[in-house]
């Protein structure tokens, strides 16, 4: 027998798998299909102070082993999330949820994390899941992901107003990663997740321009597994702090890959949107392959 | 208790064909299934029929769509309901990119991974006794299922088909055979009408004529077109189908959002079927 169970921030997760945000919405889509409480958890749509409805279309495209999207943070408002989205969702999700925040000011990351932290939802959320690391945006997002300075700034400022586990989301789309990361940690962030998607761009053949409105987007799917791979390794080794792996998780071979780089837990992310049932079925399929692999738990990494 | 509401469902939609008064908009109850082809035969040049048997069960209105997972490819390829039958779905396809190219090679008898029952499809409660319905190139074929349920309830079913011309036409027979009045425009003249469906339209939106509803589905411009000719000119309601560049299907990526007077709305999830008075060009 197996133990699938992990720890994630003080948190006993029943397996690692999280649903990365901006592929799960509000977790009610997924719910119709199937009980979503089989999740470790999951990390909601990245929410801001605005509602926003995001980047004009086409925002997908498709590549090899993956597609890029260019959604630009479309969510109804965190008083919105927190009025409508979240007492919906607790209806049909009994475990701490991962809260994914977004902005495009370090003001902006603070109020939204304080509201939702002082909200009468706030029992709901095990995690802060802070989001520097948005591509598809201009004036926020990513570039406070690419500066450790301002990483830094943010995480305290998040810091502030709420005692709860601040996870940071980090960019690929960097020179060194690991820095960035340290930064996070010395400002007194929780944990790190990555990757967030890595900037991409395709071309219409018919008429020699992009094929997405906002001309670039990010790029997630088995094709980034390998970069994932690398950067968690690399973080891991370097921070005292749990990181959450992502990029291109697709089953429950990949999640032990993750594992085995030093990741503390995962997050799936694109291969919900070809398989609805994706998640669902890593986590039926993890004990059979940690079985295989003659893994026992995953606790205190691979 | 899943599959009892399952097969109420399906049971309704066999209803629906029989007597339109009693369909419903329904939210869609999407299933994954294994759809094997029994057919898979070149139409035109480039648009081709297939025909999948299995379980479509969560197919619940006409103008819904399917999402076939294609061997090689990251992302499904959505493509509209053509007609339904007790376990066998048709879909009508045009050869655009590498994926639908793909599509025209697969023989009959290869199981595809398919997701059923998406979107929202037309609402067929509200067509009254005339309808009209108005279908573009690739956009024809929701149009299909569409007509053979309203031609149950309704004495008079008009279709307008637009193609760019003679040799592009498909389903004309089909749509005469279920009773229809089927008026053809093509953009270069070559049969019926010369331009586009908007051309047909002389006289046909004079109040007496008395078209109570309208459903439409084709390339973006002729929508646009039609609902200003239809809808703002004529006075006439309807509903209207639209495509955009899906990544899931299911509404969980809002890859495939649009502007309409309620707000965002997902094409996939909450359309991809709009009504006239919700839409924002």
């Amino acid at each position: 027998m197996v133990d699938t169970k992990v720890d994630l921030c003080g948190i006993t997760l029943d397996n690692p798998v999280i649903a990365a945000s901006g592929t799960f919405g509000y977790g009610y889509e997924f719910a119709e299909l199937y009980d979503i409480n089989c999740l470790g958890t999951f990390s909601f749509k990245g929410t801001t102070l605005e509602p926003r409805y995001g980047n004009d279309v086409p925002r997908i495209a498709e590549c090899p082993s993956g597609m890029l999207n260019s959604v630009g943070l479309q969510n109804p408002g965190v008083d919105a999330v927190i009025a409508e989205e979240l007492p919906k969702l607790r209806k049909s999700f009994h475990k701490p949820v991962m809260a994914n925040v977004s902005g495009f000011s370090t003001e902006e990351y603070a109020e939204v994390t304080r509201r939702l932290d002082e909200s009468d939802m706030s029992d709901m959320i095990g995690w802060f899941e802070i989001n520097i690391s948005c591509p598809n945006v201009h004036g926020g997002g990513m570039s406070f992901g690419t500066d450790p300075m301002m990483a830094g700034e943010v995480v305290k400022a998040v810091r502030k107003v709420t005692e709860k586990p601040l996870i940071i989301k980090l960019s690929p789309n960097v020179t060194d990663i690991v820095a960035i990361a340290k930064a996070c940690e010395d400002s007194g962030a929780d944990g790190v997740s990555l990757i967030n998607t890595l900037m991409g761009m395709r071309f219409d053949l018919k008429t020699g321009k992009p094929l997405l409105a906002n001309i670039t987007g990010g790029l997630s799917g088995p094709a980034v597994l390998p970069v994932a791979l690398r950067m968690v390794y690399q973080v891991a080794n370097s921070v005292d702090i749990p990181v959450v792996g992502m990029g291109g998780i697709s089953s429950a071979d990949d999640v032990l890959e993750m594992m085995m780089a030093g990741a503390t837990a995962v997050e799936v992310g694109a291969a919900n949107l070809t398989d609805p049932f994706a998640c669902r079925d890593i986590i039926t399929k993890l004990p059979h392959v940690m079985d295989k692999y003659g893994v026992k738990t995953l606790r205190s990494g691979i | 208790m899943k599959h009892q509401l399952r097969f109420t469902r399906s049971r309704s939609l066999c209803d629906m064909i029989k007597n339109v008064d009693i369909l419903k908009y329904r939210e869609a109850d999407m299933k994954q299934v294994l759809l094997k082809i029994i057919e898979n035969d070149r139409l035109t040049a480039s648009t081709w029929l297939m025909k999948l048997e299995g379980d479509v069960s969560a197919i619940s209105a006409p103008g819904q769509f399917i999402d076939i997972r294609l061997d090689g490819h990251f992302l499904r390829r959505p493509i509209s309901v053509c007609d339904l039958e007790d376990g066998a779905v048709t879909i009508i396809y045009k050869v655009l990119g590498q994926g639908t190219e793909e599509m025209t090679s697969l023989v009959p008898g290869t199981t595809l991974d398919v997701l059923t029952g998406l979107g929202n499809g037309y609402d067929l409660s509200i067509a009254g006794d005339k309808p009209l319905l108005i279908g573009g190139g690739v956009g024809i074929p929701p149009l299909y299922l569409a007509a053979k349920s309203l031609v149950r309830s309704c004495s008079d079913v008009t279709v307008i088909l637009g193609f760019n011309n003679a040799e592009e036409m498909y389903y004309v027979e089909e749509f005469k055979a279920l009773g229809c009045d089927v008026i053809i425009a093509t953009a270069d003249g070559s049969y019926g009408t010369k331009g586009f469906v908007t051309d047909a339209f002389d006289g046909l939106t004079d109040p007496d004529v008395g078209f109570t509803h309208f459903y439409t589905c084709g390339p973006g411009p002729m929508l646009r077109a039609v609902y200003k000719k239809v809808y703002e000119e004529a006075g006439i309601s309807g509903q209207i189908s639209f495509e955009e560049r899906m990544g899931c299907g299911f509404g969980a990526c809002m890859g495939c959002s649009i502007k309409t007077k309620g707000g965002s709305k997902r094409v996939c999830k909450d359309g991809p079927v709009f009504r006239t008075e919700e839409i924002l060009w």
